[in-house]
């Protein structure tokens, strides 16, 4: 029983914590300038076929 | 800036996107359900829930093969109208030994968690064969190949083997004479009927599809199997309040 | 399993460790195979074992054939400095998706009216509901729409990457044997082989073999990404990795069983009860999520910046969409549990995940649907961009209705009723089914090197006929569960349930022929599709050789 109430709480609060952390992350990533000629340029991956 | 740069390598290494991937995919998934493996099926208490007699394991095996689950639910939820139409809602004790699950998640027909003892068995031998004859709007199939088809157990004791290797409570005496319970469940009046009830309480033991001729078909064994549904906990001395997760 | 690349300078013909290796691999299993079903305890069994051998067989005599008749060289890499790329699996994985579709639409079609008119199950055993109904979403999901995924995904890695598949035999020994556990999955139902787990049905040796397929599909995409040529692995890549790894963990996580025996196809899961109920539905929300999601997120993410001729909208906003996505849709599936014997809180966290689930989902729609910003007059000359602009919307409708649908007082009504089957296919029918329509529609000319399609007048008729199925399928399912469920909790004045289960059933019977009827418009649709296609790789022009022009010339 302990270790189940354990992670259930761990489950209900740390899964959360994760989530918003990770996705902070991404974002940041996402929208850095630096990047920004990097994405451009892989957008047009798919229409710059031969 | 090197922070950010360290994405990059998830767009030019698949090898790390693909573990990035997985790391992203196992935290929800270890998460929700690792607990679940801490919290015993036996955290409520209860009374009476043992293994499926041999019979009624074949029996659950026919349900399992043609595909009941498709239309009929085995859950009741704690909701007004379910509790008043199929009873007290379902225990996850009660699930304890379905190897697989069958809760289902669609009610084309009624839930059948708590179906056993509401119809005779005559009942169910009529509508198995022919749903139409006593429910004259339903849409079941009929499955009158059930009766004509003779029940395979003679492999039946492996089946409660490997059950018990998975820590099924089943014991090496059930296993033994897993293929005469079969016989000794599906016939009336049969003179070891006493044993049988000694492993498998509350084990309802007669010739469920009527027939005189002693084949045991796999109508038997379902109507053996849907008459046990929801039978075993003895609710009388089941305690919600003791149980609040 | 195959080697990869040409020897630069091969002194005679020399077998290679993939064609040798693969070919005994074969004449093991088709050896096993016999000995099993000479052994088999149960009749249907030994017909699978039998099928396996005959498989085993074909595919040794397969291996050596084409060792023979080939150049002493494997197929080169470039061809004049432009990638050689191996588009025969692909080829087959689209046929075989319009074969598996119109077949698993048929079935759907008559599991329709089974449940409108009874008599339709004949009684028999390999023809009841329940035994269809799992062939019914094989076909669709795994069959038709596992090999879209399969032909959609190896073009374009192939195309993004500017490489050649990896492998030589892998690539149809993927393709091929994916193809044969979805034949052994569906005769195994009519049968009577299955696990009646949702989705999951197929038994222990149809899954064990199908893991085996499924990692080295996972290995070829990977080694092909590697030999790419571009610095950046395009984002509808993600898409599909995400998709095949996630589908590989779920698969093996839902399918632990142990087989009574060798000589059996029955088998008992490893968990039991409650724990079951938890893994089968993870598996089963993200199956929805990873293979009917993910990978058809895959195809929008190429096929409409193509067809349109434009980039994606936002590719930063694509990667915020792949990461929050994956994220999310892993932790929604109790939501198919809810007010069950599974623990309250893990119930509460999959409903705050699948509403939270509904923003990255309309992230990834507005990232497709504004890609076409500035070439919205490209929807009235093209209907199968038409096609895949529609199946977004589907997406967006769907991806809202189910998160409003995890809500647990949402989902008390709507749960066990057909509301939940509306749902699924708004999903089905609008989104997957119809994005798939447009990259096969896009892909048939390109892979035959066709001009153009025989008739965009014929993928007009597809689209207008199939959406009126559409919108006859899922309106008459929303009022017949939203009606069923609140026939279930209606009482009287004096407190008695108002209705018997059965009356709930007599009131189902309209909507049920309304279902069918659409059903029927949606095969029509699919057949006037297949018709074209045929059309298209029989009378059309092939592109002509001497002016390399783009492959998506508009039709007509």
């Amino acid at each position: 029983m302990e270790t189940y109430s354990l992670l259930a709480s761990f489950a209900q609060t740390g899964g959360l914590l994760i989530f918003i952390f990770g996705f902070l992350l991404v974002i940041a990533y996402a929208l850095m300038p630096s990047n920004r000629s990097t994405f451009d340029k892989a957008a047009r991956t798919p229409i710059e076929e031969d | 800036m090197s922070l950010w740069n360290k994405h990059a390598i998830f767009e030019k290494n698949s090898v790390v996107l693909v573990a990035g991937i997985i790391g992203v995919v196992a935290i929800g998934g270890i998460v929700e359900i690792a607990p679940l493996f801490y919290l015993k099926n036996t955290i409520e208490e209860v009374e009476g829930m043992r293994p499926y007699s041999p019979l009624e394991l074949a029996g659950r095996n026919i349900y399992v093969r043609e595909g009941c689950y498709n239309c009929h639910s085995q859950m009741v939820r704690p909701l007004r109208d379910e509790v008043e139409r199929y009873g007290h809602y379902s225990l996850a004790a009660e699930s304890m030994y379905d190897k697989p699950f069958q809760w289902g998640s669609k009610r084309t027909g009624p839930d059948l968690a708590r179906v056993g003892g509401k119809y005779s068995d005559a009942w169910h031998v009529a509508h198995l064969v022919d749903p139409r004859s006593l429910v004259p709007a339903s849409i079941m199939p009929g499955y009158p190949f059930l009766f004509e088809t003779p029940l395979d157990f003679d492999t039946i004791g492996t089946d409660l083997a490997v059950q018990a290797a998975m820590g099924v409570p089943y014991t090496p005496e059930m296993i033994e004479n897993a293929r005469t319970d079969v016989i000794v469940q599906a016939t009336l009046d049969d003179p070891d009927q006493a044993s049988l009830l000694e492993r498998y309480p509350k084990a309802q033991a007669r010739s469920f599809s009527g027939r005189s001729d002693g084949v045991i078909t796999e109508g038997d064994a379902l109507v053996a199997y849907l008459q046990t549904l929801g039978t075993l906990v003895d609710f009388s001395t089941y305690d919600g309040q003791a149980n609040v997760r | 399993m195959a080697s990869i690349g040409a020897s630069p300078v091969a002194p005679g013909k020399r077998m290679t460790l993939g064609e040798g290796g693969s070919a005994l691999a074969f004449a093991a299993l088709a050896l096993l195979s016999i000995v099993v079903a000479a052994k088999a305890w149960e009749a249907a069994y030994a017909f699978h074992a039998y099928l396996f051998a005959a498989g085993s067989v074909a595919a040794v005599f397969a291996i050596m054939n084409r060792y023979n008749e080939r150049s002493a060289t494997l197929p080169p890499q470039e061809i004049d400095g432009k990638p050689n790329y191996n588009m025969g699996p692909v080829k087959f994985a689209t046929v075989a998706a319009m074969v598996w579709g119109i077949a698993g639409f048929t079935v759907g079609v008559l599991i329709a009216f089974q449940l409108a008119f009874p008599a339709l199950n004949f009684d028999l055993a390999f023809l009841n509901f329940g035994r269809m109904r799992p062939l019914h979403t094989s076909a669709v999901i795994f069959a038709f729409g596992g090999n879209v995924l399969l032909a959609t995904s190896l073009y374009v890695v192939q195309r993004t990457s500017r490489a050649r598949l990896a492998g030589d035999i892998t690539p149809w020994f993927v393709v091929l044997g994916y193809n044969f556990f979805i034949l052994i999955a569906g005769t195994g139902y009519l049968l009577g082989i299955t696990q009646s787990k949702e989705y999951a049905e197929p038994e222990w040796y149809a899954d064990l073999f199908l893991t085996v397929v499924w990692v080295a599909y996972l290995l070829m995409f990977m080694l092909t990404l590697r030999k790419r040529k571009e610095p950046h692995i395009y984002v509808a890549n993600w898409f599909y990795l995400a998709f095949i790894v996630t589908i590989a963990i779920l698969h093996l996580g839902n399918n632990a069983v142990i087989p009574v025996s060798l000589f059996s196809a029955k088998s008992y899961m490893v968990w039991s009860g409650v724990q079951d109920a938890m893994v089968q539905w993870w598996y089963g929300h993200n199956a929805v999520g990873f293979f009917l999601t993910a990978g058809f997120l895959a195809i929008m993410y190429y096929f409409v910046p193509k067809r349109a001729e434009r980039p994606v909208y936002s590719y930063r906003l694509s990667i915020i969409h792949f990461w929050a996505l994956i994220f999310l849709y892993i932790w929604a599936g109790p939501h198919h549990l809810h007010y069950t014997a599974l623990p309250d809180w893990t119930q509460t966290l999959g409903m705050v995940f699948s509403i939270m689930l509904w923003m990255p989902s309309w992230g990834g729609m507005i990232n497709g649907l504004m890609t076409l910003s500035g070439a919205w007059d490209k929807l009235r000359t093209d209907p199968v961009l038409r096609l895949m602009v529609v199946s977004i919307a589907f997406y967006g409708m769907s991806t809202f209705e189910g998160p409003m649908m995890s809500i647990k007082v949402v989902n008390s009504l709507s749960h066990y009723t057909d509301w939940t089957v509306g749902h699924v296919h708004s999903g089905a029918l609008g989104w997957v089914a119809y994005i798939s329509f447009g990259a096969v529609y896009c892909l048939v000319p390109w892979l035959w090197n066709r001009e153009r399609l025989y008739s965009l007048k014929l993928v007009n008729w597809h689209f207008w006929i199939s959406t009126l199925g559409i919108v006859l399928y899922i309106s008459s399912m929303w009022v017949a569960g939203i009606m069923q469920g609140l026939m279930w909790r209606a009482y009287t004045a004096l407190g008695f349930l108002e209705y018997s289960f059965i009356e709930t059933t007599e009131a189902m019977h309209p909507y049920y022929v309304i279902r069918g009827l659409g059903g029927i418009l949606f095969l029509a649709g699919a057949l006037i599709m297949v018709y074209n296609l045929v059309m298209t790789v029989r009378a059309v022009k092939p592109v002509a050789e001497a002016e390399p022009k783009s492959p998506l010339v508009a039709a007509e």
